[in-house]
């Protein structure tokens, strides 16, 4: 079947083959045919008394059994054996076999390429069956006319063929009918493995779109993720600060009541209420480190210049963009140079930091350098790792260059179109 | 005594600040929880002074902040003190820069800072006076960072200016640092020179500040 001259292809075992695979398809195309419109027109005409249902299934199911075969019947022509398109089905009961089958697309191509044998192939391989035979016959013309029929033998029309001998000639030209023939099996062959390949072989969209799903139900995890933090920052918010305001207050006023009066009980108040401003400026913190309320009113460059302003080391900041970005993205564009920020005071030794940021063609672009030592290895913390894992699921991308010796360039890329 | 509107969503907070108002000599003739409350109570109230929180419903976003401006916008001057959980200067810089702002009658504290009870009540005073004040925590952030125009002012500038951003005047600047009233006037003129800031325009420390919450001190106010 692939390429070699031509005179190695018929004396080959390929004829044959061919031969047999597309003359095979004949009679099955024919049975195919046959049962296809029974199932239909049966479908069709017992519609009203509900079988009808059945038999329309079953006439939409019957190209998988065919499919089946006819992989198994590629086997003669082609050497790699397709694999199954279907999905297996092992102890499933029969409602959710049909169902399974049903919503495959495989089942529907197999019911396609049923369709194409039917009417298409087998009409072909039934000109290439006449052929063969009209070429064989040629070919044995001596034979036939010693043998079986002497004297009434007409290849001619009106010319019988009168003795064995003077049959040869039909037998060279049956020879070269014969090639011919061949080839046209191959070329048939050839035409019907290209599209068993197409119609009964596995796509690999299952795969993707498990992987699509898959994605989807990371990013829903994620989604969840982020509303628990948005409750937790709203209850601390709503909560537990207002409380220790309020307790600050409480205590203020009591010290204002007391006036000069107690000055040992003035000075306890004043350190209760010390304790309560620390406890609120921690709490103060963990609120910022869950969620900043800047980002949400005032977008990414706002909050990242609040978190630049109490960074130990000098950030300059040039974010420049034009509209606010979807909340996903600017989230994670926060966290990711929230760490990049502390990395750079951990471990770099660097004196500036810059973080650049704009959006071309709808993605957001952000580098993040310091000029320290470099170094920095994404495989070695779980910090890097686990913003890539974030940009990943917004399908942006996370990319550390950090030689020995600096800088240390992060490179943040994220689609914005939702 | 001072006519206040308040708005603040969380009850025991609002209630707070009701009886801290009022042991204060204050009256506060509208307590409200929400934004748009706080709009109808600012129409038929006319108060001296609105106290609010930035963080309101319904969104829980800045609608305290926004709801605020609007209502200086289209009431002159009125005075108006934010109270806000964060020390965020993208706050402070749109209440000082927002629509409506203006130059007079603002401030912007941190949420604790009421347990100072008797410097809350006067900055109360001051901003309802027609004085800009904003928190020290967010001055010394914004001191802190080392933008161009900030490098060139001396540490005891710095001071100075941080001073006169929470809106105290020369005497007692003078009397926190220790040092004369001539002395806080001359670094005072330095920092204008350095902030190249006109001294011809309106309040000169307001616009000091400014310059410091836009990050460019050659844009003045």
């Amino acid at each position: 079947m692939r390429h070699r001259p031509p005179h190695r292809f018929l004396l080959s075992s390929w004829p044959l083959r061919c031969w047999a695979y597309v003359c095979g398809g004949v009679p099955l195309g024919l049975v195919v045919l046959a049962v296809m419109l029974v199932l239909v027109a049966g479908g069709l005409l017992t519609s009203a008394v509900g079988i009808g249902l059945a038999l329309l299934t079953a006439a939409a199911l019957s190209g998988v059994p065919l499919g089946r075969l006819e992989r198994r019947r590629l086997g003669l022509v082609e050497p790699t054996p397709l694999r199954d398109p279907h999905r297996p089905l092992k102890g499933a009961g029969l409602r959710t076999r049909l169902r399974t089958r049903c919503g495959e697309r495989a089942t529907w191509r197999e019911l396609g390429y049923a369709w194409l044998l039917a009417l298409v192939f087998s009409a072909a391989g039934l000109g290439v069956s006449l052929l063969l035979l009209f070429a064989l016959v040629l070919v044995t013309c001596p034979v036939i006319v010693w043998a079986l029929a002497p004297d009434t033998v007409m290849i001619i029309p009106g010319q019988a063929v009168p003795h064995p001998l003077a049959g040869l000639p039909f037998t060279a030209a049956g020879l070269l009918f014969l090639a011919l023939t061949a080839y046209a099996a191959g070329l048939l062959a050839g035409v019907q493995v290209r599209t068993a390949h197409f119609l009964l072989a596995p796509r690999e969209e299952p795969l993707t779109r498990h992987v699509v799903e898959l994605t989807r139900s990371r990013a829903r995890l994620v989604d969840a993720f982020e509303a628990e933090r948005r409750r937790i920052e709203r209850d601390l918010h709503d909560g537990a600060q207002q409380q220790l305001v309020a307790l600050t207050m409480t205590l203020g006023l009591a010290e204002m009541e007391l006036g000069d009066a107690r000055p040992g009980a003035a000075a306890l108040l004043a350190r209760g209420r010390g304790e309560a401003r620390r406890a609120l400026d921690q709490l103060r913190d963990l609120v910022r480190g869950i969620h900043p309320q800047v980002l949400t009113d005032h977008g990414l460059a706002a909050a990242v210049t609040e978190v630049a302003l109490r960074h130990p080391i000098p950030v300059r900041i040039d974010i420049d963009l034009p509209h606010r970005l979807p909340e996903a993205v600017e989230t994670t564009a926060y966290f990711t140079i929230t760490e990049a920020l502390t990395n750079a005071a951990k471990h770099s030794g660097a004196t500036e930091v810059q973080v650049r940021g704009g959006l071309r063609k709808e993605r957001l672009t952000l580098t993040i350098t310091d000029d320290g030592r470099g170094g920095a290895d994404p495989a070695g913390g779980t910090g890097l790792t686990g913003l890539a894992d974030r940009l990943a699921i917004l399908r942006g991308r996370l990319t550390v260059s950090s030689p020995a010796g600096g800088p240390t360039r992060l490179t943040v890329e994220v689609p914005c179109s939702a | 005594m001072l006519r206040v509107v308040l708005a603040e969503d969380a009850v025991l907070l609002r209630a707070g600040l009701v009886e801290l108002l009022t042991r204060g000599g204050h009256e506060v003739v509208a307590a409200v929880g929400d934004a748009p409350s706080l709009t109808r109570a600012v129409e038929t109230e006319r108060p001296d002074v609105v106290i609010t929180d930035v963080r309101m419903p319904p969104d829980f976003r800045d609608e305290g902040l926004k709801a605020a401006l609007d209502l200086r916008a289209r009431h002159g001057r009125l005075p108006v003190l934010v109270l806000s959980q964060y020390v965020a200067t993208a706050y402070a810089t749109q209440l000082l820069t927002g629509d409506g702002a203006g130059l007079t009658g603002l401030g912007y504290l941190l949420k604790d800072r009421v347990g100072e009870v008797a410097d809350f009540l006067t900055t109360l005073r001051r901003v309802a006076a027609g004085e800009t004040v904003i928190d020290p925590e967010v001055v010394r952030v914004l001191l802190s960072r080392r933008t161009e125009p900030l490098t060139r002012l001396t540490p005891r500038e710095r001071e100075v200016l941080s001073l006169m951003a929470q809106g105290l005047n020369n005497q007692t600047i003078a009397h926190r640092l220790t040092v004369t009233e001539a002395s806080v006037v001359k670094h005072a003129s330095n920092i204008f020179t350095k902030l190249s800031l006109d001294p011809t325009e309106g309040n000169r420390r307001v616009l000091a500040v400014l310059a410091h919450l836009r990050g460019d001190a050659g844009a003045g106010a």
